[in-house]
């Protein structure tokens, strides 16, 4: 069944444009013939993938129980102090996204966070700080 | 045969009927939300849970088969708590202003809310909020009140194939709505309005012209109305009457109380219709061109056409929908006759139908029809101006645009249109006034049917499908010239116009039956049941139209179509 087949396409789209676009949805439903309305569905339901460009860089706090506890929050407030961003939106100059994430695993060095697919852990305003310093030089 | 207990009574059922079935034919309506008997169970909504003995999870009575031996207890205490939660839950993140909702008294959730005694609601937290959508022309869209049963999606992607709408997003954010942030206007959406008749809040409803018609009553303009031939079938549930009950006359009378100066029958322009789509047809049978011919008195279907099947629009009979010839003549021969001019007239349409609405405001109908009315409104204006609809005396409609045959009467059921066309093609092509005018084949509920006629050594096949995706399948055989068919009626609403998106709720099966038998008496107890021996519509050849199909017919009868984007 081509229906199968969308996961594996979608992911593929996500990996080589960064995010799903609107042209994409729509090629992607001429070749494959499934609805455009379908396909977006898909796209927006699963976190993995996104309907808006991204920014260079992909910030994903953990917000599972354990790092709630430590202080996700914190991380999320510093981050908006540094890059002036809430979760789900991308800075102006497409450097970067910030989104939230279930548990990555990192439950006893919360809070944790990945940075384009990296784990750093026990995240406080300085460590981020440096984190971010360094991914804008 | 499978027996098992519903509430301690023995009960008896086929193997594969699901508790919900059995339990109705016993007298014992479970609530659902998202059970349509024409889509896939998905037992997603979790208010029709029963609790079977020996089994400790409630199960979702919709989409469980009955077993040998089962214990089912319908209202179990423990099934009615777990009910309310779910309907708390329901109601806790739901529009609560009843009153001001176009579905209040004819809502599903409110209807449960009450008969489950829901006064409190003890879940208190987020509320989505979204802006209303008013942008389709036919089609009002209130997400604040959607339930996410997911009835209007499956309808129109699994069984319309127009995808327009679908599910987005997850949990909380969870959405239908037309893809890309869209509007519905910008959207597929061919304004069919199955959706409306399958959505049980007031999430969906049509877009309401009520107001504009009462400011066009209290003007000193000159009022008609036009009645479709579905609508008196269907009307009277409206005020409470049973299912199929013909309301012919006091639709007229409650029309002219409503304030109307005339009142005219769709019905002459159906046999005007029939007229020239036959005219149409036996001038491409005998050249054997541009076959099969399609029938085109459905608006959602032509956008549906315009959208997804422009190459093979040539098989469209150019001959507009008995609404529009109806229009058409009322601004042209009817204005001319009473020496008023066009834009002095105001003309309401009363239609079952959503996507009339979107036919009137096509470019081409500029100027025609001013309004159209679905059967629910009528009824609503009717109650607005506390019309005593069951009391009234009946009347007829007013000449020279109100005489029709048993051919018309048909128009609003799936088939009818198909039948109609060829009792006249069949007496064109013979020359004999034939007897043999009953074509039962194409009267059921099937969503695709056929007919063949042998008339002089030749065949000819007819095919009649409802619903959208019906339509798709053979519009794909066309495009790969696989079709056997030489003329086609297409409908998009299921059951026909008597199934339409302004019909009254509930539209079920059973009731779209009882409405088609009240349309095929009528036709019955007609005296003439052909269309092109209706005296009116000939006399309105002879006096101003000219010859069938001729060039002033063209003018004012025929229509064109144009290539649609869509998403």
């Amino acid at each position: 069944m081509v229906q199968d087949l969308l996961l594996p396409i979608l992911k593929h789209e996500q990996k080589k444009s960064g995010y799903i676009s609107e042209a994409a949805i729509k090629r992607i439903s001429i070749q494959t013939g499934i609805p455009v309305s379908r396909i977006f569905g898909v796209a927006t339901f699963y976190s993995m993938f996104h309907t808006k460009p991204q920014g260079k860089n992909m910030i994903e706090v953990c917000h599972g129980p354990s790092c709630h506890l430590n202080g996700s929050f914190n991380v999320l407030k510093s981050l908006y102090k540094s890059l002036k961003i809430k979760p789900g939106e991308t800075t102006k100059d497409k450097k970067f996204s910030l989104h939230t994430c279930s548990c990555i695993g990192c439950c006893d060095k919360g809070p944790a966070m990945l940075l384009n697919g990296k784990q750093y852990t026990l995240l406080d305003e300085t460590k981020l700080k440096a984190i971010i310093k360094k991914c804008r030089s | 045969m499978i027996s098992l207990k519903i509430n301690n009574i023995d009960v008896k059922g086929k193997e594969g009927d699901m508790i919900l079935d059995v339990a109705k034919r016993y007298g014992i309506d479970i609530p659902h939300f998202c059970k349509n008997d024409r889509l896939e169970r998905i037992g997603a909504c979790r208010i029709c849970v029963v609790e079977a003995k020996g089994q400790q999870k409630l199960i979702a009575s919709c989409c469980t088969p009955i077993r040998e031996g089962m214990e089912i207890n319908t209202h179990s205490r423990r099934v009615m708590e777990a009910r309310r939660t779910n309907m708390e839950l329901l109601l806790a993140n739901h529009d609560l202003n009843c009153v001001t909702c176009k579905k209040n008294l004819s809502c599903k959730l409110q209807r449960y809310a009450e008969e489950m005694m829901i006064d409190e609601i003890t879940f208190s937290g987020d509320k989505r909020l979204y802006e209303v959508d008013h942008s389709s022309i036919s089609i009002r869209r209130d997400n604040n009140k959607c339930i996410l049963c997911g009835q209007c999606t499956r309808i129109c992607n699994d069984i319309q194939t127009v995808n327009a709408i679908g599910i987005q997003n997850r949990g909380f954010h969870n959405k239908i709505a037309p893809p890309f942030g869209m509007n519905m206007h910008e959207s597929a959406c061919v304004n069919c309005g199955q959706c409306v008749i399958a959505c049980p809040t007031g999430a969906l409803t049509e877009k309401s012209d009520i107001q504009g018609v009462i400011d066009a009553l209290r003007s000193d303009k000159f009022l008609i109305a036009q009645t479709a031939p579905s609508i008196r079938a269907t009307l009277g549930e409206c005020f409470g009457m049973p299912p199929g009950t013909p309301v012919t006359g006091k639709m007229v009378t409650a029309l002219r109380e409503a304030g109307f100066d005339k009142v005219f029958d769709t019905d002459l322009a159906a046999d005007i219709c029939i007229i020239e789509e036959a005219t149409e047809f036996i001038k491409r049978f005998k050249e054997n061109k541009d076959l099969p011919l399609i029938t085109t008195c459905c608006p959602a279907w032509i956008k549906f056409g315009e959208q997804f099947f422009f190459e093979e629009l040539h098989h469209m009979s150019s001959c507009r929908s008995p609404q529009a010839i109806m229009a058409s003549l009322i601004k042209t021969y009817y204005a001319e006759k009473i020496g008023k001019k066009p834009e002095d007239i105001v003309l309401v349409d009363i239609m079952p139908c959503t996507a009339k609405k979107f036919e009137i405001k096509r470019p081409e109908f500029t100027g025609e029809a001013d309004f159209v009315l679905t059967t629910v409104e009528l009824g609503k204006l009717f109650k607005l101006l506390n019309v005593d609809f069951i009391n009234l005396e009946e009347s007829d409609f007013d000449n020279p645009l109100g005489e029709s045959t048993g051919a018309a009467a048909i128009f609003g059921h799936t088939g009818g249109v198909m039948e109609a066309a060829l009792r006249t093609a069949a007496d064109w092509l013979t020359g004999e006034d034939l007897k043999e005018i009953d074509y039962k084949k194409i009267r059921s509920m099937d969503t695709l049917k056929e007919a063949e006629l042998t008339i002089g050594g030749k065949q000819i096949k007819a095919c009649v499908v409802h619903t959208l995706g019906e339509a798709r399948r053979l519009l794909e055989q066309i495009r790969q010239g696989t079709c056997p068919y030489h003329f086609i009626e297409i409908m998009a609403c299921y059951g026909g116009c008597i199934g339409g998106g302004g019909q009254p709720l509930p539209t079920d099966k059973e009731r779209l039956i009882k409405r088609t038998k009240a349309l095929i008496d009528e036709d019955e107890h007609k005296d003439i049941r052909k269309s092109h021996h209706n005296k009116s519509a000939i006399k309105l050849y002879k006096e101003y139209l000219g010859d069938f199909g001729g060039k002033k017919a063209h003018k004012l009868l025929h229509t064109e179509y144009y290539k649609r984007d869509y998403v």
